[in-house]
């Protein structure tokens, strides 16, 4: 188990040094000049331009450029947004408000998703089935910023349950309403693979065989049905992480979360090199934790896998 | 009952002889009146049991012996309401002492499930949850009927029934996973879950019928005196008439939903009364084999019992004949020259993490051209592999095989080619074996395609031809294999081996998968095929009983090792191995007298 854990880990080594590049050379390829948009209007005398560029490692060559950042990277300097702040602090301000949010957005996805796909599943083809399938269908069609607007329009202006944007520190219930939102990229996939499981799983002999045993229905459902069903859906989590990070660019942007998608919205706009990829970077390492940590998840689900040393 | 089904008059017949049993005084455990049990399709109701009549009293051991369909399964799970999908019962009684389960209700059945009735499953492999441990499984069976309280009390309990059911270390195997176990003790763990609750009747449905024969010897000997121990009642499910007789006092005998005939096993045996149960008596391999075994050889003064079977049979299943005109073919013809010859064949098999698994080891025979050699053995003793090698699938090892006088090792591309039109081979599963997706015209004609063998009118020529001699009707050239019966498909896969008039036939469980009068069909259809073409055959089997009556020789394989190698008659009549006694031990129906 811990052989399995470790090469996992030296696998990621590659993958960042990848992805790394890949996203430096592209925030590089970026027309414009990031020092000129800087002043905007206002033309800077050529010794700041000068001053500046050096100072961000410009003047060098792409190559050069992105083995200074690495260098830097690996004595733990993630280097300074053009605002002057250190990019690590931007770090530690915003991600705990996007976990918290990608955290509720699970929550809720799961919570809800799992429950009504067990509920279709055990009762296939019912009514309930049918407008599950229907309303998952909806919220499969609605791009995400559509729904957003609504829901900050019905439950926000409407109803006025929630504020429509995020205050100051991102309390958790300003947090509700854009969670819900992110919840909902996924929430019909949930739907749609638990039911698909429950259904698949019922048939199996082992549930029989449970009824033989003179185990009631409220017991062999959770045992012997949903633990088993359990298994694709927590498969498809994994996957599902990436999309919820894209997810949350948007929505943060729509709810102005201060958060990490909308920095990184923000830094992209501006051409920052240095903080679009410190930023992708760690998401880039915790989609990799995260994937990992599902695997070992899918194991403790199901005992028949086993990682080899 | 006074029902006027054609069942009726058997059944009750049946129930007379149960009744003057006991005394009349007593009251049955379990009395089935004229059960309906109907599934919900396209096309409306489809009856799978109709009108059957059963009764079982305390202490007894009854069977129900019947092919796939017969609704035999079906009766099973209607007495403990789990009927599939969208089956449920549309008529009649279930009396378990005297409280008809068609009409409790849903809590009402927990109660009787696990504690009044127990179930043994049939296949051992998908009636475990493979994600919790065996002893979790059969805790919450205990629990759930309150046969014990508290961890440590069920845990004892757990521990008790599994040791009763044969696992010897049961507090240690008690944490491993479904997947951990061999099929055989995952029977074992199904059976101790089915009596953990001590049920006054036990449903055994096929509960040994996916496992090795040896295996399922040991297992069925542990079930029957563990049930008369414990004074269970047993209600058996089985196809195998030979395995119902030797295991059950009454049979009950089912045909499309219907009981045919019902009774004491050995009357049921020797003097079959309806015309379905004489053709399964003379049908079953174990119990032909038996039969020539009981007799010698087959004489003119064979039992009347056989010959009004074989009678009402029709020479199409007369397995006796088939293997007596065997028999003498093989004495009086010279000695053929080999059609294979395979030298010290070894398999080594490379396993990540464990070093080599030699699933072939030093295997040599020969076939004389015309016969049929049997390759017998148990799951994992590597005769698949064997085949797998003679087909080229898979390469060997180290060692030689000849076919036609040529080296399999030193053929390559073209002659490789022109070498397997010669050796075709038959597959085990005939839903597995043939592409749902092409019809039965493209599926015979491929092999002639591949070979570039005639013109497209010619080869519908040959299709036909396929089709006749496999007696199957020449209007199915344009079906598809999901329209037909397993025995079709397995005569559509015999019919596409021989498109190219090849000279070597490996059959591969070719029979295993099929009901007992289809086998016996298929096994005739096989042994005329080889008399009218002159074909070699090399049959692989784990079912010593079917080799009996279609090999000249057997090899008996374990562990990739050939144990024995003789003439049919010589391994049946004077087996030299332990392994092999044990095997033929191990047909079922060795304690019934026959009265020949």
């Amino acid at each position: 188990m811990a052989g399995y854990i470790l090469r996992r880990l030296l696998q990621a080594i590659p993958v960042l040094l990848g992805t790394t590049f890949l996203i430096y050379f592209m925030v590089f390829a970026m027309p414009g000049d990031p020092i000129v948009a800087l002043f905007g209007d206002k033309t800077p005398p050529p010794q700041v331009i000068e001053a500046l560029r050096e100072r961000y490692h410009l003047d060098q060559p792409f190559i050069v450029q992105y083995f200074i950042f690495l260098g830097n990277i690996f004595k733990g300097d993630l280097g300074v947004s053009f605002s002057g702040q250190p990019v690590s602090e931007i770090l530690m301000a915003t991600f705990p408000v996007t976990l918290r949010l990608a955290a509720m957005a699970v929550f809720f996805e799961m919570v809800a998703g799992i429950s009504i796909g067990l509920i279709s599943g055990l009762r296939k083809g019912g009514i309930f089935d049918a407008s599950a399938l229907v309303v998952s269908l909806i919220l499969i069609s609605l791009p995400i910023f559509v729904l957003a607007f609504v829901m900050q329009w019905f439950f926000g202006i409407y109803l006025g349950w929630f504020r429509t944007t995020v205050g100051p520190g991102a309390p958790t219930q300003d947090l509700i309403l854009p969670a819900i939102v992110l919840a909902t990229i996924s929430f019909a996939q949930i739907v749609r693979l638990t039911r698909a499981s429950v259904i698949d799983t019922d048939g199996q002999d082992f549930v029989r065989t449970a009824a033989s045993k003179g185990l009631t229905r409220g017991r062999i459902v959770p045992v012997h049905i949903l633990r088993n069903s359990l298994i694709p859906v927590v498969t498809y989590l994994a996957v599902d992480f990436g999309t919820l990070m894209v997810g949350a660019t948007v929505t943060e942007g729509i709810f102005n979360v201060p958060g990490v998608g909308r920095t990184l919205y923000q830094a992209i706009i501006r051409g920052e090199g240095p903080t679009v990829v410190s930023f992708v970077t760690i998401m880039v390492l915790i989609y990799l934790v995260v994937n990992l940590l599902v695997d070992l998840l899918y194991a403790v689900l199901d005992p028949r896998i086993r990682y080899a040393k | 009952m006074s029902q006027s089904s054609n069942a009726t008059n058997q059944a009750s017949n049946g129930s007379n002889v149960q009744s003057e049993r006991a005394d009349g005084a007593e009251r049955p455990l379990l009395e089935i009146k004229d059960l309906q049990v109907g599934f919900n399709t396209q096309d409306g109701l489809v009856k799978a049991v109709d009108g059957v009549n059963i009764t079982l009293y305390r202490g007894q051991s009854l069977a129900i012996v019947g092919e796939s369909g017969s609704g035999k399964s079906t009766t099973a799970h209607a007495i403990i309401n789990l009927l599939p999908g969208t089956g449920h019962i549309s008529g009649g009684q279930i009396l378990l002492d005297g409280q008809d389960l068609t009409k409790a209700s849903a809590r009402e059945m927990q109660t009787v499930r696990g504690r009044k009735i127990g179930f043994v499953p049939q296949d051992p492999m998908s009636n475990l949850n493979p994600v919790w441990s065996i002893g979790f499984q059969v805790e919450e069976a205990i629990k759930a009927n309150g046969i014990a309280t508290g961890r440590k009390e069920v845990k004892k309990r757990a521990i008790e029934v599994l040791k009763q059911a044969g696992l010897g270390d049961a507090d240690r195997r008690m944490r491993q996973f479904p997947h951990q176990f061999s099929g055989g003790m995952r029977q074992r763990v199904l059976i101790g879950m089915g009596l953990a609750a001590n049920p006054q009747l036990l449903i055994a449905d096929e509960p040994t019928s996916a496992l090795d024969v040896t295996v399922q010897r040991v297992i069925l000997d542990h079930l029957e005196s563990l049930t008369r121990e414990l004074g269970t009642t047993l209600l058996f499910i089985t196809h195998d008439l030979g395995l119902a007789a030797e295991r059950a006092e009454q049979l009950v005998v089912m045909y499309k939903g219907r009981v045919v005939e019902s009774g004491p096993s050995v009357d049921i045996l020797q003097n079959p009364q309806h015309p379905y149960t004489q053709r399964l008596v003379a049908a079953a391999p174990s119990l032909a084999s038996r039969r020539i075994q009981a007799t010698g050889s087959i004489s003119a003064a064979e039992s009347s019992m056989t010959e009004g079977a074989a009678a009402v049979a029709g020479d199409s299943i007369d397995l006796i004949a088939t293997a007596e005109a065997r028999a003498e073919a093989l004495a009086a013809a010279p000695a053929a020259p080999p059609a294979i010859v395979v030298e010290d064949l070894t398999k080594v098999f490379k396993i990540r993490g464990s070093g080599d698994f030699t699933a072939v080891d030093k295997v040599s025979f020969q076939i004389p051209k015309g016969s049929t050699m049997a390759l017998v053995g148990e799951s994992g003793s590597g005769k698949s592999t064997v085949a797998k090698m003679l087909l080229k699938l898979e390469d060997a090892t180290s060692g030689k095989i000849v076919v036609g006088g040529k080296d399999l090792a030193s053929v390559t591309g073209k002659e490789l080619f022109n070498l397997r039109s010669r050796m075709q081979p038959v597959f085990q599963d005939p839903y597995g074996s043939l592409n749902p997706l092409r019809n039965i015209g493209n599926t015979i004609s491929e092999p002639l395609f591949t070979h570039k063998v005639g013109t497209s009118a010619s080869r519908r020529e040959r299709v036909y031809e396929l089709l006749d001699q496999v007696s199957l009707p020449r209007t199915l050239i344009s079906r598809y294999p999901n329209e037909l019966s397993g025995g079709q498909r397995q005569r559509i896969a015999i019919a596409r081996a021989l498109a190219l008039k090849p000279e070597i036939v490996v059959l591969d469980e070719a029979v295993s998968a099929l009901d007992v009068l289809v086998q016996a069909q298929i096994l005739r259809l096989l042994a005329d095929l080889q008399a009218e073409l002159g074909l070699t055959y090399l049959f692989i089997t784990h079912d010593l009983a079917v080799v009996r009556v279609i090999a000249d020789h057997v090899c008996v394989m374990q562990k990739g090792r050939i144990v024995e190698a003789a003439t049919t008659d010589e391994v049946f009549d004077n087996p030299q191995e332990q392994y092999t006694k044990d095997l033929l031990a191990a047909i079922p129906g060795a304690g019934i007298e026959l009265g020949a």
